[in-house]
């Protein structure tokens, strides 16, 4: 009995080192706003993240993920208190924050850590700026107005151009001072420049009244998708209809609740993701998506998606072990995010510049019968 | 006279027992974060919770002391922030040693907070009560709004600063060090645990001092009656002034101290819920007490990290514990009950009256 018994557990032994053999397990985490009013971004790119790591660990590959989301509510302070708490836990490396400003204090908190960051969606270019060790997923805020304003100007799609933004946001203006160069650049003329901020942003009619009398034939809207699809409303009730041009952060405005979408009919916009697109990938990802959470995933959604499949592709490359130190990794996934390609979602072939920024193609979408429809 | 002598030691013995109970906690803290002992989580909040606490301090002498509501109390923590961030970037090449470019910044963050509480009080300080406080409100939310849109930049030429747009045009290897909305960002963070500690200690010598001076005994003359005060030759608006400038400026070290600790900051940090915050370490820790809204202060902000386990269900557990609280602290059973319990008040039985009277003045 005995010698069965030490038999049993001596081919228990062997069975779970060679399970530790087949799969490298790491710990990821991240921190997000699940909580809060940018709750909506946050749990988009925690719910994309968990898709994918449901995926891989099913799969049974060579690398295998733990992974943890902590609440930051969009604030710099709860997001570094949410990164300690996942330091604690022993994160082996981190999907940084969602969002720019939280992003940008965690950041520097991986820096001085030395754990490999990787942000799904946090686009100021203050988050990776003078940090080897923090990468993005998304394109960051001025490459996005520079694009926005090129696409214009290549596409012939207006001369006459009229900026809504909004001044006590990061995201908004980081975009439009890049995009008020280009023009400039380009030979487009900004005949209006309205602006808007937290509280007065309900009533767009003095807006929408300076680039109507000025004959703006292109408004750009370097906003999130709330304040837009009133934009889209109050323009339409006073009969004015320019060309409606948006960035990343006008997708979701297709799902959003209560909203027409005749309204958005003919609005362009550059994102990354487009979730009618007809590759097998993006299809199985929405699926999988809509069955979970009953609603189309948005861009922070493939973001979060992007990132662990670019971890687990990074990790399987260097040959990393679970058992190793943050810092250890950290020094492995440097190596590999500056020379490797990336195929997701969000972009093929996919590269990453020393100082951590992604370079891929923005595509051009327009709105057309209430779906994303390619532009070129 | 043995009256007076007897409130006058209880008064001190609280003083006394604020003092050792902050230092105590601090080496506590201090040889348990070196030992390695300290959660990083735990590590990572020292610093906030001292600018919290001197905060909750500031705040108590005018709430607590002075008797009037404030409510914008975190427009002043910005200011000093601000002011004191930027001062610290200035002096970068100038003061080499960050404990002394540290405190440099927090006597400039507390000077621009003075100078904002002067400014502000002049009209709020004519006023009294519900009107005072929605007033400070206002003033909160202004400070917030014109910080969104400043501007600020150095280059060879000096310091150059706009509004609303970024007119500053710095020349090469300028650097614009406020940014508006994107508030500022790249921070060295050099604010310690202990220059947190001595921030509180400072504060609480100030406060402490100020009460127990002609000055304090004004403002409580003041809060407790405010037409007998002006009769016996009183100037309100005089004293009011002073406690309000002293508060700010208190604030403004926090703020800049509070800064420091984090790479990045935004205007939109110091809201009307940041001073709704600090308000409620005060009435938690009770009016006028000093020691009490600093243990609020640190168990408050401690509180939402501990109940991170808990998920979706802390924002709704931390509201219980702090209804539980308030209810708790306000129950005479209950109060009568830790008053046993505490060994510094085994006098209070024989001379109960007198420690009603000084918790009442206090």
């Amino acid at each position: 009995m005995r010698k069965l018994l030490a038999l049993a557990l001596a081919a228990m032994l062997v069975m779970s080192a060679a399970c530790a053999f087949a799969a490298e397990t790491f710990k990821i985490g991240g921190t997000a706003p699940l909580t809060g009013g940018a709750a909506i971004y946050g749990n988009a790119a925690k719910n994309g993240a968990q898709i994918a790591v449901d995926e891989i660990n099913a799969a049974g590959g060579y690398v295998k993920f733990d992974l943890r989301y902590e609440d930051d509510t969009h604030d710099a302070e709860k997001a570094v208190n949410a990164y300690n708490a996942l330091k604690d836990w022993g994160v082996q490396v981190s999907l940084s924050s969602v969002t720019s400003k939280p992003a940008e204090a965690t950041a520097a908190e991986n820096f001085a850590d030395r754990i490999f960051g990787l942000t799904p969606s946090a686009s100021a270019a203050a988050v990776t700026a003078g940090k080897d060790n923090v990468f993005q997923m998304c394109f960051v805020d001025p490459n996005q107005g520079s694009a926005s304003a090129q696409y214009i100007a290549d596409k012939k799609l207006a001369t006459k151009v009229a900026v809504i933004w909004k001044n006590d946001d990061v995201y908004s203006k980081g975009i439009y001072d890049t995009f008020v160069v280009k023009a400039k650049e380009l030979g487009l003329e900004v005949v209006s420049d309205m602006t808007f901020a937290d509280g007065n942003d309900t009533d767009f009619s003095v807006q929408l009244k300076d680039a109507q009398d000025k004959g703006a034939e292109l408004v750009f809207l370097p906003m999130y998708y709330q304040p837009a699809s009133l934009i889209f409303a109050q323009a339409a009730a006073m009969d004015y209809a320019p060309k409606w041009f948006g960035v990343d952060g006008m997708d979701g405005i297709l799902t959003m609740e209560g909203f027409d979408k005749a309204l958005a009919e003919c609005v362009m916009l550059l994102t990354p993701f487009n979730a009618d697109a007809k590759d097998a990938r993006t299809q199985n990802f929405v699926a999988e998506y809509q069955k979970r959470h009953g609603e189309v995933p948005n861009q922070f959604a493939a973001d979060g998606y992007d990132c662990v499949y670019a971890f687990a592709q990074a990790l399987e490359k260097s040959q990393a072990k679970g058992s190793m130190s943050a810092e250890e990794i950290c020094g492995l996934m440097i190596a590999q995010f500056t020379s490797m390609t990336f195929d997701g979602l969000t972009g093929a072939n996919m590269t990453w510049s020393k100082n951590g920024e992604v370079t891929k193609d923005p595509k051009g979408m327009v709105i057309k019968d209430g779906a994303y429809v390619g532009l070129d | 006279m043995k009256r007076l002598i007897n409130l006058k030691r209880i008064e001190a013995r609280r003083i006394f027992i604020t003092y050792a109970i902050v230092t105590l906690a601090y080496i506590i803290f201090q040889v348990m974060s070196s030992a390695g002992l300290l959660s990083s989580s735990m590590r990572g909040m020292l610093v906030p919770i001292c600018a919290y606490m001197v905060m909750a301090v500031s705040l108590n002498l005018v709430v607590g002391v002075l008797g009037e509501l404030s409510l914008g109390h975190a427009g002043f923590m910005s200011v000093g922030a601000f002011s004191g961030v930027a001062a610290a970037v200035l002096m970068q090449n100038i003061i080499p040693i960050a404990a002394l470019r540290l405190t440099a910044a927090m006597l400039v963050g507390a000077a621009f907070a003075a100078l904002a509480g002067f400014l502000i009080g002049i009209p709020v300080l004519r006023l009294k009560g519900d009107y005072l406080a929605i007033v400070t409100l206002a003033f909160g939310e202004i400070i917030k709004s014109l910080l969104n849109n400043f501007y600020l930049g150095v280059d060879s030429g000096g310091l150059h600063f706009s509004m609303l747009t970024d007119n500053t045009r710095l020349l090469e290897g300028g650097r614009l060090i406020i940014r508006g909305p994107m508030g500022i960002s790249g921070i060295q963070k050099i604010a310690t645990f202990p220059a947190g500690f001595a921030l509180t200690i400072i504060a609480l010598a100030i406060v402490f001092n100020l009460v127990n001076s002609r000055m304090g005994r004004s403002f409580m003359a003041i809060r407790d009656d405010r037409i007998a005060a002006e009769s016996v030759g009183i100037d309100i608006t005089k004293y009011k002034m002073m406690a309000f400038v002293m508060s700010a400026a208190i604030a403004g070290a926090a703020g800049c101290l509070f800064a420091m600790n984090y790479s990045t900051i935004v205007a939109n940090k110091f809201d009307f819920n940041t001073s709704i915050l600090i308000l409620v370490f005060v009435v938690l820790g009770g009016q006028g007490n000093m020691l009490g809204s600093i243990i609020a202060a640190a168990a408050l902000t401690i509180l939402p990290e501990k109940l991170r386990s808990f998920a979706d269900y802390r924002m709704l557990l931390y509201a219980v514990v702090l209804i539980a609280v308030m209810l708790g602290t306000n129950n005479a059973g209950i109060k009568r009950f830790f008053d046993k319990l505490n060994p510094f008040n085994r006098f209070n039985n024989n001379n109960k009256d007198e420690d009603d009277e000084a918790g009442e003045a206090a």
